[in-house]
């Protein structure tokens, strides 16, 4: 056993952080540090940035132009990219669509989708939940009537990340109501400016607009979008929401968290005494400190235990439930460390008006309220806990 | 032992819940809370005709309520309805002109605004720590800060220390730099600006009007936040009762059933600890309970807030679902007068001689 980087990991180490110094700008940092105002140029420009260099597709394989990278690559990269306050990948083409194509997906629909995918022309959502399918996502009801060459979609989808900024969504479908629910879903490629299509906003619960409502009516999707066979979707969905979780536990970001939870404990004052020689809250910090400690070791043997088996397994739901509230925690201390001043609704603070905190700490209780939603996505720590239950435990 | 509301209490209770579920619901306090002046002028008027602001002060003053008892009924169903009104300075300046002997009539009508300006940046929760000053005139110098109601005030109470003593100062709005703002969680605040900014010396040595002033502006976050779960707590079951997924209601799910049951059991906790430090407020262990109450708020408010969500799973992330706004004020309360670990703190300051 040996935890230390090699020489050529070390390396490896040093070229991500030249990359990072030379490749992203302080408008995208300062607007990752202060968790607002991320645009979608911006997000364009840093996904346009990682290409180039042929580090966007990191999960890919080789073949299909990923980098190849070992686990501990996987990790130094993770670590280096969160370290730089560089801004997260939209996940729903690379890291969603892009492996189900390879397993999937014909050899035209990998010529024609996968290149768009990594230049950025085209931006991906996702349709997955509904409002009466959320944990019980084989329950979906958006239709698909085979009408010659064409399907028929009529149906509603939610919580639509980022669809704002897509012009193409994946959505699961249903083809069939015969036998279990499960049997008669399939995956489709859908273009957003088809007629029929209505994307609504839904307001957060800290004001923001991230998520929408698709809806479709009488919609028209060529027979070729289909990925994989008509009814089989549910596998290719399983298979998708296993890649959802590979980086899941958000070492990374969690490390982030920590070190602005660090920075704005040692900043606020309570009289003379600094926030971070309170026992009580030093004691709150150091407690989550040490369960990223272990989190980092975990996420790095289950990154070695994927590599081993050539995919995610249900294990990487404990890096869900554990990275997921280590987060969690970390944001509820960098809201509650700044007492008052995270008090004020940050719309209202305006240009030239930040009185409140030390830098980059205004938004700190609306990202509190917000990362509420790590919880409840990418399959709720409930329905994980099933996962769990049913493939480790086997009960 | 008596732990039913007397006569009285109920009436003033069922009044005002009645008044605030019929016009004042949620959807109205959405359109006021998150904008400016961020609370509704007419019906702070209408609140105030009913009485229900002279329940805060006792008859010398021109009330007739007063009592821990009555502060937490009164916040108990603002709590309920989630209501943005700024009655929590409002209380509290009354307990301070009180103690200073000055007439308050114009208060408790709601003619005149009052707003309590004691925290400061790096003073957020203890008296101790107080920085502002003022000189021989009376003219104060300092900045304070998440001042309640300070954005429609007409008047400040302020805490400053001259020399050693920590005195209390009346100041007029117009006189102060005042910046003002909504919250997160509704309702509006304000920095107030002080730069030998002339005011009247309204009590010297104020550390017990202010400490009183704090316990019942605690008591009543308490009653708040005791109404607010409460709510929160039935919405949550009346979903998991309505809510299906695998064919079933999820409320038929063992683990949703415990989590609920928890959540229920800390409210009854939460709403015990409450009336015990109402009725202790004025006495002389008022601080010490009004410290366990509010550190038991603390933990109980957020683990409501967060099970709530949870529990619902995605539904109440949303604005438009009232959880969300209930879960927002929940998690603020704990920045208000002191949070959980503060309280802890003092109540840990206490175990040697209480």
């Amino acid at each position: 056993m040996d935890l230390n980087y090699s020489a050529t990991e070390l390396a490896f180490q040093s070229e991500v952080r030249v990359f990072m110094v030379d490749n992203l700008p302080n408008h995208i940092t300062s607007a990752v540090r202060a968790g607002d105002g991320l645009t979608k140029t911006m997000m364009d420009e840093w996904h346009s940035s990682l290409n180039k260099k042929g580090w966007l597709a990191t999960t890919w394989p080789k073949e299909f132009g990923g980098p190849g990278w070992t686990p501990v690559q996987k990790h130094i990269f993770e670590e280096e990219y969160c370290r730089a306050y560089a801004p997260r990948v939209v996940p729903f083409g690379v890291n969603m669509l892009g492996p189900v194509l390879h397993k999937f997906g014909t050899k035209e629909q990998q010529d024609k989708i996968l290149p768009r995918i990594l230049s950025g022309e085209d931006w991906w959502c996702q349709g997955y939940s509904e409002p009466g399918a959320g944990s019980d996502l084989a329950s979906l009801k958006t239709r698909a009537e085979r009408v010659g060459e064409y399907y028929v979609i009529n149906g509603q989808k939610t919580w639509t990340t980022l669809g704002q900024h897509a012009n193409k969504i994946f959505c699961l479908v249903r083809t069939s109501t015969e036998g279990k629910p499960q049997q008669g879903i399939s995956f489709v490629l859908i273009d957003l400016d088809t007629p029929g299509i209505e994307m609504r906003p839904i307001r957060l619960i800290e004001g923001g607009h991230e998520v929408n409502e698709v809806f479709f009516t009488d919609v028209r999707v060529p027979v070729e979008n289909l990925v994989g066979e008509e009814n089989k979707g549910w596998t290719i969905a399983k298979y998708l929401l296993s890649h959802e979780r590979t980086g899941i536990a958000g070492v990374g970001f969690s490390m982030q968290a920590l070190e602005e939870v660090r920075t704005i404990a040692a900043k606020i004052k309570r009289g003379a005494k600094r926030l971070i020689d309170d026992p009580l809250f030093a004691a709150r910090l150091a407690e989550v400190e040490i369960d990223l400690e272990a989190m980092k070791i975990t996420n790095l043997r289950m990154l070695f235990r994927a590599q081993e088996q050539g995919t995610p397994g249900p294990e990487t739901s404990i890096l869900k439930i554990k990275g997921t509230v280590i987060n969690q925690e970390l944001r509820d201390l960098a809201r509650r460390a700044l007492g008052p001043l995270a008090a004020p609704f940050p719309g209202h603070l305006g240009e030239g008006n930040i009185l409140f905190g030390p830098p980059d700490t205004a938004f700190n209780a609306a990202r509190y309220f917000n990362n509420r939603k790590t919880s409840i996505f990418g399959g709720s720590n409930e329905i994980q806990r099933n996962i769990l239950t049913k493939t480790m435990l086997e009960l | 032992m008596d732990f039913n509301l007397t006569e009285d209490r109920q009436m003033l209770s069922d009044t005002l819940t009645r008044y605030l579920a019929e016009q004042y619901q949620i959807e109205h306090r959405n359109s006021v809370a998150y904008d400016a002046p961020f609370h509704d002028p007419s019906k702070w008027t209408e609140m105030a005709k009913l009485g229900m602001f002279s329940a805060l002060a006792n008859e010398a003053d021109g009330g007739f309520g007063g009592t821990g008892a009555d502060i937490a009924v009164v916040f108990e169903a603002l709590g309920h309805a989630l209501n943005c009104e700024p009655a929590l300075p409002l209380l509290m300046s009354s307990r301070l002109l009180s103690a200073a002997g000055q007439e308050q009539a114009a208060l408790l009508e709601g003619t005149a605004h009052y707003a309590v300006a004691i925290a400061e940046p790096d003073a957020p929760y203890d008296l101790i720590d107080i920085t502002a000053t003022a000189n021989d005139d009376h003219h104060l110098s300092g900045r304070k800060t998440s001042v309640y109601g300070g954005n429609i005030a007409d008047y400040f109470l302020v805490a400053a220390k001259a020399g050693d003593r920590l005195n209390l100062y009346q100041v007029q709005a117009a006189d102060a730099e005042v910046i003002s703002y909504g919250l997160i969680d509704g309702g509006g605040a304000a920095e107030v600006l002080l730069d030998n900014t002339k005011a009247e010396l309204l009590i010297e040595n104020a550390q017990s009007a202010l400490k009183d002033a704090l316990d019942a502006g605690i008591v009543a976050l308490c009653g708040e936040a005791v109404g607010m779960m409460y709510v929160t707590y039935q919405i949550t079951v009346d979903y998991l009762k309505q809510r299906k997924q695998f064919g079933r209601p999820i409320g038929s799910f063992q683990v949703l059933q415990h989590r609920a049951v928890d959540m229920l059991t800390e409210i009854e906790q939460s709403r015990s600890i409450t009336i015990k430090a109402a009725s202790e407020l004025g006495g002389t262990n008022a601080s010490r309970y009004a410290s366990m109450a509010k550190n038991m708020i603390g933990r109980s408010a957020r683990l409501i807030a967060e099970e709530a969500i949870q529990m619902h799973g995605g539904i109440a992330m949303t604005w438009e679902y009232a959880v969300s706004h209930y879960a927002k004020r929940l998690i603020m309360i704990d920045h208000q007068l002191g949070d959980t670990d503060f309280h802890l703190n003092r109540v840990m300051g206490m175990l040697n001689t209480a």
